[in-house]
């Protein structure tokens, strides 16, 4: 008996409203975010991350609104992620009842933000978002590559040690991303996450490409994860989270199972 | 124009005959009240829930809850600063007063986080860190979803079941030296003392603000329940 492993709907924001979609084409409207959030709160989240993908910068002040009704009427650990850029930015999240933060691009573009984030707000605010790529160089060694804008921009780190030094500067937790699973229903890299876990010891989630239960039963067990992420599997009802939940703790996962 | 003491008085018996507690929750600058704010107001609709740093409005307050996140030092110097150390220390010993996370640690006379930090010395014990063993990996913080097994029956337990869930995130836990003042454990690595009471004093490693129904639940019996 320890602490469980957690299971995390993922919810795209769009100008105050939750939307589905594939891949940015065909977005629908799915609803209200505070109903959202309460239904899986009571399937049994265990926690729920809302990014903002709202694109004009000048709608910032609608996610801080959607944060502050949702965490007013739903009691779980919220996440939230999207052009997050300064303390300042993380601040106005954290008051408005967001009790994390994903950030991606602004760690890569400044790296003492995240020391200078997690010494303002504590490490457990603190989630370090890693877009990856699978690289085989000419002698078959095999790395991963970090990118950026949602994996159009190449970087040239090394994802591996990307993440030993986000630990180092504060980061409380890595939300890995597979750029080559993301979208494909094939399952997690399993190999960069098992190789993210040897080398720190903060909590992963994994993230990108889950089709089946048995790709989040893989990302548990073969690559070592402490959570996992999903949005499609969830928004299109193909799983509740309970039947994700009991399916995993039947094969031996140690789950949180709720009854309400 | 504000009220006369006329008005007040029978304002203040008005209260008492609707049972309106004031529930003080202690801002020392340290820690993102929000979550803890909106539960408590989601628990007690009809209470006055303030927020605040103010001596008298702590003690004229009915229940304390006092919270905290963030490391040991920078926690004790923000209560010096803001002169909150004897208030804390008063209304721990009148009234029913609720610790959460750091707001349970700086509880004890010390930590050993930040190189070592003196505590309140409200309640007798130090504060220690989490240690990964050679033959189990455990990672630190201990962030998520664990049991609390129930060691005592308590008005605080009021509808929740021993080995119900609660969130955690913490990189220190609390070893109190008075074994029977511990009413939950919980097992991370070893076994640590996630929930104590000692007389006027709960507190709760674990985030009840986050933990669904059950810490709402938690929150509501510190709320309703008569010392």
């Amino acid at each position: 008996m320890s602490v469980t492993k957690r299971i995390i709907p993922c919810l795209d924001v769009d100008n105050g409203r939750v939307v589905k979609g594939v891949k940015f084409v065909d977005i629908k409207d799915a609803g209200n975010p505070v109903e959202v959030a309460k239904r899986y709160n009571d399937q049994g989240a265990d926690e729920i991350t809302f990014l903002d993908i709202t694109a004009s910068s000048n709608n910032r002040k609608t996610i801080l609104n959607v944060v502050e009704d949702v965490a007013s009427q739903v009691f779980i650990p919220l996440t939230v992620g999207g052009g997050i850029s300064s303390v300042r930015d993380i601040r106005a999240l954290l008051n408005s009842g967001a009790d994390k933060i994903t950030i991606n691009t602004a760690a890569i573009k400044n790296p003492e933000l995240i020391l200078e984030a997690s010494d303002a707000v504590g490490n457990q605010c603190i989630v370090v978002a890693i877009d990856a790529k699978k690289k085989i160089n000419s002698t078959n060694q095999i790395s991963w590559e970090i990118y950026t804008h949602g994996g159009r921009n190449p970087t040239g780190i090394n994802a591996v040690e990307w993440a030993a030094e986000m630990e180092q500067k504060g980061a409380g937790e890595l939300l890995v991303t597979s750029m080559d699973k993301d979208g494909t229903k094939q399952g997690f890299d399993l190999e960069l996450m098992k190789a993210i876990n040897d080398k720190v010891n903060i909590p992963i989630i994994a993230s990108g490409g889950v089709g089946t239960l048995e790709d989040l039963y893989n990302g548990i067990k073969i690559g070592k994860a402490d959570a996992v992420l999903a949005a499609s599997i969830f928004h299109f009802g193909t799983y509740t989270v309970n039947e994700v939940k009991e399916y995993l703790a039947n094969k031996g996962i140690n789950m949180r199972i709720t009854h309400e | 124009m504000g009220i006369n003491r006329l008005q007040q008085k029978a304002f203040s018996k008005y209260n008492r005959r609707l049972k309106l507690n004031t529930i003080a929750i202690i801002d020392y600058g340290m820690s993102n009240l929000s979550s803890v704010v909106k539960a408590v107001k989601h628990v007690a609709p009809n209470d006055n829930v303030i927020i605040t740093s103010n001596s008298n409005e702590i003690n004229n307050a009915d229940k304390i809850i006092f919270p905290g996140q963030g490391a040991a030092k920078k926690c004790m110097e923000s209560i010096y600063d803001k002169r909150l150390d004897s208030v804390i220390r008063k209304s721990s010993q009148e009234k029913p007063f609720l610790g959460i996370c750091m707001g349970m640690q700086v509880l004890m006379d010390y930590s050993d986080e930040n190189q070592g930090t003196n505590c309140l010395s409200i309640i007798e014990g130090k504060v220690e860190k989490f240690k990964t063993k050679s033959n189990i990996k455990i990672k630190i913080p201990h962030m998520g979803w664990n049991k609390i097994i129930k060691k005592s029956d308590h008005p605080i337990w009021y509808k929740i079941d021993s080995e119900s869930y609660f969130y955690f995130v913490h990189s220190y836990f609390i070893n109190p030296a008075d074994k029977s003042s511990v009413i939950g454990e919980t097992k991370y690595g070893d076994i640590f003392s996630s929930v104590i009471a000692k007389e006027n004093i709960i507190a709760i490693q674990g985030h009840p603000e986050k933990s669904s129904y059950t810490g709402l639940q938690f929150l509501k019996n510190f709320i309703e329940t008569k010392y």
